[in-house]
């Protein structure tokens, strides 16, 4: 009557997957209660090789990497791509130069 | 709820509030949420909701307005299931709406719009299409570890689907590709056409992410995970990282986009082909 290990991991990690997405009251979104219950659902079964509990468990693991990914995905894009263009002054001081200042500001500028 | 409470007013013509619902729906069907595409979008809801509406199919309400695909139309998913999955992906934002990762939702709105008006003869024939250019039928002859790998990998699901499905594709490592025979087109048609319609459109999805149609009804019929597919569908550039370096922020990057797409066309072709039933026994001492 108890749920194969592996079923157990995948059922962990969507839980921790949606604690990441929703924060603290992520025991009460409609995700959480539909995960559960389809757990708890497919636990028992009378048969020895039941097509309906494969399934339903490949179509868990299928969530939660899809949960997974996008939230990688979503972490290395904010890392690295996220930031927008250096403005012109870091740029120069990054190579060594400074920009030149003009005190009484350029000709055609008012 | 909201549909019964349209009829509460209908039934007492309360004319200020039948109006008042009326603009508030009116205006929020001018205002498109997918037209800005240049200016971002902030989340403009605090709650994200399912109701079931006519013929039993799901809606999604954000706030109390229902929410709608690119081209006007109701948002309607077939099943609870789906309908959970599409109200976390909008539960998930935060801030600002990135609908370039939303992409259970861009599924089902490519399956209600179809935006590229066909229907199933020619979904089924541009997804054949690509089984002569499989990934997993071109082979290369050197490097030599490539090689191995390739054979070690690949052909065990060459031979997977040579007997599920009872055809023959070989590979090879001619520019021409594989020559795929009349038969086994005519087989893998007839498989295929025992899908609907939005679970063709996945299906097509998923194939032209894993550019091989053998790797996507692996994992159609459950015999390869989202992760293997995705390995085996990037099997030489996992080669080329483990012979010069893993760079995180191109091949991880690529790697997660690609297993969030294929996992979510996956899912969309398996929640949109199933219903479920539950069957209670009782237990015999």
């Amino acid at each position: 009557m108890v749920a194969s290990p592996s079923s157990l991991r995948v059922y962990r990690g969507i839980l921790k997957e949606l604690r990441a997405m929703q924060g603290q009251n992520y025991k009460q979104s409609l995700a959480y209660n539909y995960v559960t219950d389809q757990f708890r659902k497919n636990q028992v079964t009378g048969e020895r090789y039941c097509r309906a509990q494969q399934e339903a468990l490949h179509a868990s693991q299928t969530y939660l990497c899809l949960l997974a990914s996008s939230r990688n995905h979503q972490a290395l894009h904010n890392f690295y791509h996220a930031k927008g263009e250096r403005n012109a002054e870091d740029v120069a001081g990054m190579v060594g130069l400074r920009l030149p200042t003009q005190p009484g500001g350029k000709g055609w500028e008012k | 709820m909201f549909r019964s409470l349209a009829r509460l007013h209908h039934q007492f013509g309360n004319a200020l509030s039948l109006c008042k619902r009326r603009t508030n729906h009116h205006h929020f069907s001018c205002s498109l949420k997918y037209s800005s595409v240049a200016t971002e979008r902030k989340r403009f809801y605090q709650d994200v909701t399912i109701s079931q509406g006519e013929g039993g199919l799901f809606e999604i309400n954000l706030d109390r307005r229902k929410l709608k695909t690119p081209g006007g139309k109701l948002l309607t998913l077939p099943n609870e299931a789906l309908a959970i999955a599409v109200a976390t992906e909008w539960d998930a934002q935060r801030d600002s709406l990135k609908f370039y990762a939303m992409h259970l939702t861009t599924l089902c709105n490519t399956a209600l719009d179809n935006p590229t008006q066909r229907n199933e003869d020619q979904m089924i024939s541009a997804a054949l299409k690509f089984l002569e250019t499989d990934t997993v039928c071109y082979r290369v002859e050197e490097p030599y570890g490539l090689v191995d790998l390739q054979k070690n990998e690949w052909d065990p699901v060459l031979q997977w689907i040579e007997n599920r499905y009872d055809v023959t594709i070989g590979s090879s490592s001619s520019i021409m590709g594989p020559d795929i025979s009349q038969t086994t087109k005519d087989t893998f048609y007839q498989h295929l056409k025992s899908y609907n319609f939005w679970s063709l459109t996945g299906l097509e999805y998923v194939i032209a992410q894993l550019k091989s149609v053998v790797l996507s009804l692996g994992m159609i019929d459950r015999y390869l995970s989202v992760e293997q597919a995705v390995l085996l569908s990037r099997l030489e550039e996992e080669y080329q990282i483990q012979c010069w370096g893993n760079v995180e922020w191109a091949h991880d990057y690529d790697m997660y986009e690609l297993r969030a797409r294929t996992a979510a066309g996956a899912l969309f072709v398996h929640l949109s082909s199933e219903g479920s039933t539950v069957k209670r026994k009782i237990l015999q001492d």
